[in-house]
């Protein structure tokens, strides 16, 4: 196994999966590199089947039957050994599973089971996981349920149906850290609950992450919550990373046109009218993906070298990459429009 | 003088579940104006979808009225009837389920118009439904008119729902949450497209949105009307809204919402609730329904009355609102956390 740096948890290198479809393999992700750091949080960004699921699902080796890994490693490490992921036997796998990667699916609501109390499925978790001491467990996961701000004497007894959509997403979110991970994924982790409700999960997820010091991958649509809780943020068009930043890089200095369009088509609530525009087209179809920048039939700055050869990663600084043949008529632009 | 198009007096709507009656709506109370942008917003359970049904004739009200250029539409008989039924449309939230899977475009938008004779046979309703398409940028036409929807993808759907919405050209529309299940990107390219319409086919739009940064992008130059658990609490210009909410909750929602913007979202002061439950419809508290998690509660007040949607006697700006202490004219104090 390569070393990796000791801050480094989680190293994606060329990670290509490609779903076998009646109609043609779908190229769901291309190239795929990036590194999570301890205590990170990391957002992925982009449209409905751009592929930020399958990247993530890919982490956890949770992909469907029909998807196939074509290249790339996915490299994890805990206390100074490196496993690749994608090697992983069962055994292996079940035990990194949650202990040291643990995912929070989309639609909380429906993830816990009905007819059991939340102490049941608690425990039932640490059992698979080797953990069998029920005062312990009982005292971990009592303390954690304070952490989300829960009243946790009573959560633990409460059947599912007891509680609100924020009190389930909450308990969920305990429950994932149970085993105390170092990664953990969210998916779409505000989306469809209100918007008192979306401010205390982002609340209490800051709180877990500074106590608990775990690393976080988050897939979200929405923009606001990556510019609120990303340290780096990476976009995600047509299964390929294009553009990949601190936070303020992709922001401030987006060189990518598709990540300054998404930023251009979302409204704000600043006291001034916004000036908004939505991308043309849609995103393409990945049995049959454009030729060269998969993003050109989208773009206004397109050339012929954009429709001839596909751009690769570049950096613009140290913590900022993107893949642009026009990043320079990008940023003449937005400064003729500022 | 703005002129009311739809007026709501006195508006109760409750729901039977099993032994209880859950009351959905309560004195509702507001008109929505000839060609102006407004947009109902509030969290799930606050009425706001009720209420776009009730403005389209599709659920009748417990109690109140509802007029339709001064008319009660519950008195509208025969042709009236129908008149009002084609000049009020409203559009579904879910473009997936809205639509006919069994039905191509062109079926589905002459449909209406050959159910409501606004065509003239066949080759009428092919004309109009070529027109419609071009209307919402479904363009070429013929690329669209055979099309199922299983072969479109959510913005087309939607488009074709907002045409299929403009065959009997309503007066009114009411879109409820028409652009949430569609992706950021092409969200403003279908909003835009709708207050075109209003411009091009006089054809005034209630917008229904969980989404303030939306609403206020819709309607900017409209009104924002702000519904708490089956009331509405505040309503007034958009960029007063924005700019100096007066009502407690609409406060502390513009406050929770993160921005698209790093520095400015982590900087934002987000103002404490008292409590984080949000009460049961069937179990609503007495007085203010928000007094249980409102930070500027006052004891004695706020628990008994039921506070009236009004103008608050010192206003700076020209909101109603439906709070005590606001129109007592006092000054909101913040409880300690």
């Amino acid at each position: 196994m390569p070393a990796l740096s000791p801050e480094t948890v989680l190293r994606v290198d060329d990670l290509s999966i490609v779903y076998r479809t009646d109609r043609g393999d779908v190229r769901a992700t291309n190239d795929v590199s990036f590194e999570l750091k301890r205590g990170e949080a990391m957002a992925l960004i982009g449209e409905s089947g751009s592929g930020k699921t399958t990247i993530s699902l890919a982490l956890i080796r949770k992909l469907p039957k029909n998807a196939v890994v074509t290249k790339g490693q996915i490299l994890y490490q805990r206390e100074n050994t490196v496993q690749d992921v994608l090697g992983l036997s069962r055994r292996q796998l079940q035990a990194f599973r949650w202990n040291d990667c643990a995912m929070v699916f989309q639609g909380a609501q429906n993830a816990f089971n009905p007819v059991l109390k939340i102490r049941k499925q608690f425990e039932d978790t640490a059992r698979a996981h080797g953990w069998t001491d029920k005062v312990a467990i009982r005292k971990r996961a009592l303390s954690l349920l304070e952490l989300v701000r829960l009243d946790p004497e009573r959560v633990y007894e409460s059947f599912p149906h007891e509680l609100s959509g924020g009190m389930k997403q909450r308990t969920l979110l305990a429950l994932g850290v149970l085993l105390s991970p170092q990664v953990v994924i969210l998916d779409e982790p505000t989306t469809a609950l209100d918007i008192l409700t979306q401010r205390a999960i982002i609340d209490v997820l800051n709180d877990m992450q500074r106590q608990l010091l775990f690393s976080i991958i988050f897939i979200s649509h929405d923009l606001s919550l990556a510019a609120e809780m990303a340290d780096t943020v990476a976009t995600v068009y047509a299964g390929e990373i294009v553009e990949i930043g601190a936070v303020d890089d992709i922001f401030y200095r987006s060189l990518h046109p598709y990540t300054y369009g998404l930023l251009t088509s979302v409204p704000t609530l600043e006291h001034a009218q916004d000036i908004l525009q939505s991308i043309p087209g849609s995103p393409p179809n990945l049995i049959a993906p454009p030729s060269g920048c998969k993003f050109h039939p989208r773009c206004s700055f397109a050339s012929e070298q954009c429709q001839a050869e596909s751009p690769q990663l570049q950096a613009e600084s140290a913590s900022h990459l993107a893949a642009c043949w026009h990043k320079d008529r990008l940023l003449a632009s937005r400064e003729e429009g500022a | 003088m703005p002129e009311p198009i739809i007026e709501l007096n006195g508006v109760y709507r409750s729901f039977k579940k099993g032994r209880e009656v859950v009351p959905v709506l309560q004195d509702i109370n507001f008109a929505v104006n000839k060609l102006e942008f407004l947009c109902l917003v509030g969290e799930s359970g606050c009425g706001k979808t009720t209420t776009g049904k009730i403005i389209c004739g599709l659920l009748p009200p417990s109690s109140g009225t509802i007029r339709f250029e001064g008319q009660d539409i519950a008195e509208l008989r025969g042709a009236d009837r129908r008149r009002h039924r084609r000049s009020v449309q409203i559009i579904h939230q879910d473009p997936y389920a809205s639509l006919n899977p069994t039905q191509t475009v062109k079926e589905m938008l002459s449909y209406p118009l050959l159910a409501h004779r606004l065509v003239k046979g066949r080759r009428g309703a092919e004309t109009r439904v070529n027109e419609l398409l071009e209307l919402v940028d479904l363009t070429p036409v013929e690329d669209f008119v055979e099309k199922y929807p299983h072969q479109l993808s959510g913005g087309q759907r939607q488009r074709v729902s907002i045409a299929r919405a403009l065959t009997t050209e309503p007066s009114v529309i009411v879109a409820d949450e028409s652009v949430s299940m569609v992706d950021v990107s092409i969200r403003i390219g279908l909003l835009q497209m709708m207050m075109d319409l209003r411009d091009r086919l006089d054809v005034t739009i209630v917008f229904i949105t969980h989404d303030l940064a939306l609403a206020k992008y819709f309607a900017w130059d409209g009104r924002i009307g702000v519904m708490y658990l089956g009331r509405l609490v505040e309503i007034g210009a958009t960029q007063q809204i924005i700019a100096a909410p007066q009502h407690p909750y609409t406060k502390v929602l513009l406050s929770a919402i993160p921005e698209p913007d790093p520095q400015k979202t982590r900087n934002k002061q987000h103002i404490k609730l008292r409590s984080e439950d949000i009460p049961r419809l069937t179990e609503l508290p007495p007085g203010c329904s928000f007094h249980p998690r409102c930070p500027w509660y006052v004891p004695g007040a706020c628990d008994v009355d039921v506070p009236q949607l009004a103008l608050p006697p010192q206003a700076m700006v020209d909101s109603e609102v439906a709070c005590i202490p606001l129109q007592r004219g006092d000054e909101l104090v913040l409880h300690d956390a």
